[in-house]
């Protein structure tokens, strides 16, 4: 994964000298939002003393108590139940489930309660719930423990959905989540969690619904989420050594999703590929390329093309497992190719 | 007691009436039969008590103090609804009155309750929450999930499970397996058993059960054995073929709720029969004005479509 550094330019920002990985980024939020306001806790398997396996969470529960950083049974279904209880009498929830696969396994809760309970109660109850997930493969993890399954919950009308993919926006957008009065499914890359990034100190909020030029160029774009930002960004510099200039633009929530600064990004360029570690069929990259397709049409030199993982569950071997996921050298390619059709 | 079970059992005709007559839309499954279970239940809890209630929760609605009008303008879908119209029969929720919602997946409040209980403990008040829910849901995993969850952290939080019997058209023997008794005493949850037709007996059992929850003592589960006089919803009315007449008869005639309290009150002589006549009729009366209101007042407007499917957006 040597491809996985964080290039990410931040001039505004560039003052700044504190770098944070992702865990500690995401960290730090939560403790934040916690000493702020005292309806939020964690819930979740093996968040107390053992901080989650990706240890995201160590070092909460000393400062906030195994009330406030509650361990619970292996039972998805009911501990996200319980959070949205809690969320709809007063209390604030950062429900983690430990692995996004396992978000099946609480799905009723989720598309059926927390997404619906506003809207069926005409308004007046609400669920200020956040869950923490994980997506994200090539962890040699296999079938269970490696899917991005994003979009699912991205089509459920009621729920808002975050892809943080550096540091800086890990921090700012968990904080803008657990202030947030509706449920928020957040999705942290597992592989990003190690990943160093400039981040503030300060109390900072990033809002939803607003994309994030990673990356400024003039010949295509590339749309891409979540770890899949740092494959657009390499393919940019794999371009930009083929005189090819790439604009990489991450949206950074699916739901509500930024369609101007995309479609902007599409007609300056006429060339565009989304890039996302979901499943490509039915996936986040249909709606995105749908979207694009719909506001920048009469600009666009070529079709709005797509890469998401194979349409496969994830193999367990290395040797199959890396063919599953777009990669720097398959975007620069297709991108070659569609620059290359116009001249 | 008797007032809130008999508005319960002309609500429940009444809206029999209006789907049959199609002018309520969707489905409704009516609670006759089954009064002194959330008349009993909700009598032991305050207002800003909780519940969270199912598919059959107009009952539960009633008792725990909705107004009349606005339950009936939601079954109608009219925006004067509980809901505005948006969530109908099986979502009805009152958050004045402590009620979360009915839910229309069996078994899919067991967490909102749980939450609820978790969340009042939290934030220090003496709340309780009561999850009702019918035997079917005893065939759901998130059950057994919440009651461990409650048990482990002491949750004021009361189970009431209203066997009526029947699993939508399949007896509840076909379909569960053992003593449900063990099932909470497996998590150390203490387990009761009421007589569902007997308000005051469920009442009794609530109020001992509440109150320990109150005071932090933890969780509990009630079995109220009821019988669902009508059908599993309004359209259901060929049963015989799951469940024999004869036993329908005999729970209508001879175990019916209201028959019950009223016959004890007047063997008591706390009350005479034209007592229970003038009541009945104030109850119609308060109906009638419900049901106008209900389909006199407008349906929302289109723009309603989009709105509260996220809050402030």
């Amino acid at each position: 994964m040597s491809i996985r550094m964080d290039r990410v330019a931040r001039p505004e920002i560039a003052v700044a000298e504190r770098q944070l990985t992702m865990a500690e980024a995401v960290r730090e939020a939560l403790a934040q939002e916690m000493r702020r306001d005292p309806r939020v806790f964690i819930l979740g398997e093996d968040v107390a003393e053992a901080g989650t396996p990706f240890k995201v969470l160590s070092g909460l529960v000393k400062e906030f108590g195994t009330d406030r950083v509650m361990d619970t049974p292996i039972s998805e279904a009911g501990f996200t139940g319980i959070g949205v209880g809690a969320a709809m009498t007063g209390m604030r929830p950062v429900v983690d489930i430990m692995f996004g696969d396992f978000l099946f396994l609480a799905l009723d809760q989720i598309a059926n309660q927390a997404a619906k309970v506003h809207y069926m109660s005409g308004g007046k109850l609400k669920v200020p719930m956040v869950i923490r997930t994980t997506l994200g493969a090539t962890r040699r993890s296999a079938a269970q423990h490696s899917q991005s399954l994003h979009a699912l919950v991205s089509h459920i009308p009621g729920l808002k959905v975050a892809l943080p993919s550096t540091p800086y926006d890990a921090k700012g957008l968990m904080k803008t989540a657990i202030r947030d009065d509706n449920p928020v499914v957040i999705f942290e890359d597992k592989l990003s969690y190690t990943l160093k990034g400039i981040v503030p100190e300060d109390d900072y909020l990033i809002p939803f619904g607003q994309a994030d030029v990673k990356r400024v160029g003039d010949d295509i774009t590339l749309v891409a989420t979540s770890s899949m930002v740092y494959v657009a960004l390499a393919a940019a510099e794999l371009l930009a050594q083929q005189g090819i200039s790439a604009e990489v633009i991450d949206p950074r929530t699916t739901v509500p999703l930024d369609v101007k600064t995309m479609v902007d990004s599409a007609i300056k360029t006429g060339h565009v590929i989304v890039i996302d570690e979901g499943y490509q069929s039915y996936g986040v990259t249909a709606e995105i390329a749908s979207v694009i397709t719909d506001g920048a049409f009469y600009n666009l030199d070529a079709p709005v093309k797509r890469l998401g993982a194979m349409d496969v569950p994830v193999p367990f071997s290395p040797a199959l497992e890396d063919l599953t996921v777009p990669t720097a050298e398959k975007v620069a390619e297709l991108a070659i190719n569609l620059c290359r059709k116009r001249s | 007691m008797y007032l809130k079970m008999l508005r319960i059992r002309i609500f429940e005709e009444q809206v029999n009436d209006l789907y049959r007559s199609a002018k309520m839309p969707g489905l409704a499954h009516l609670y006759i039969g089954e009064e002194a279970v959330a008349v009993g239940v909700c009598s032991a809890l305050r207002d800003d008590d909780y519940i969270t209630s199912t598919h059959r929760g107009h009952g539960h609605c009633l008792a725990k103090g909705a107004d009349v009008g606005r339950m009936f303008a939601e079954l109608v879908g009219k925006e004067a609804g509980y809901c505005r119209g948006k969530g109908g029969s099986m979502h009805i929720a009152d958050q004045e009155k402590g009620n979360l919602g009915a839910n229309a997946i069996v078994g899919g409040s067991m967490g909102i309750a749980t939450g609820a209980a978790l969340s009042a403990k939290r934030r220090g008040t003496d709340q309780v929450a009561v999850c009702f829910f019918g035997e079917g849901a005893l065939g759901q995993g998130i059950l057994y999930e919440c009651m461990n969850m409650a048990a482990l952290w002491k949750l004021p939080v009361i189970y009431v499970c209203e066997n009526n019997l029947y699993n939508e058209y399949t007896h509840y023997l076909e379909t569960t397996a053992g003593d449900i008794a063990l099932r909470p005493a497996g998590f150390g949850i203490p387990f009761h058993e009421a007589n569902g037709q007997d308000v005051l007996e469920v009442f009794k059992t609530t109020e001992a059960l509440v109150e320990r929850a109150r005071q932090g003592q933890g969780p509990a589960f009630v079995m109220c054995r009821t019988y669902r006089q009508h059908g599993h919803h309004v359209g259901d009315v060929d049963r015989a073929y799951y469940r024999p007449k004869e036993e329908e008869r005999q729970w209508a005639e001879e175990r019916d709720p209201l028959t019950i309290l009223a016959q004890s009150l007047i063997a008591e002589g706390v009350a005479e029969a034209v007592t229970f006549d003038r009541m009945e009729e104030e109850v119609r009366t308060q109906i009638q004005e419900g049901v106008k209101f209900a389909l006199e007042a407008p349906y929302p407007t289109p723009d309603e479509v989009t709105m509260h499917v996220y809050s402030n957006g």
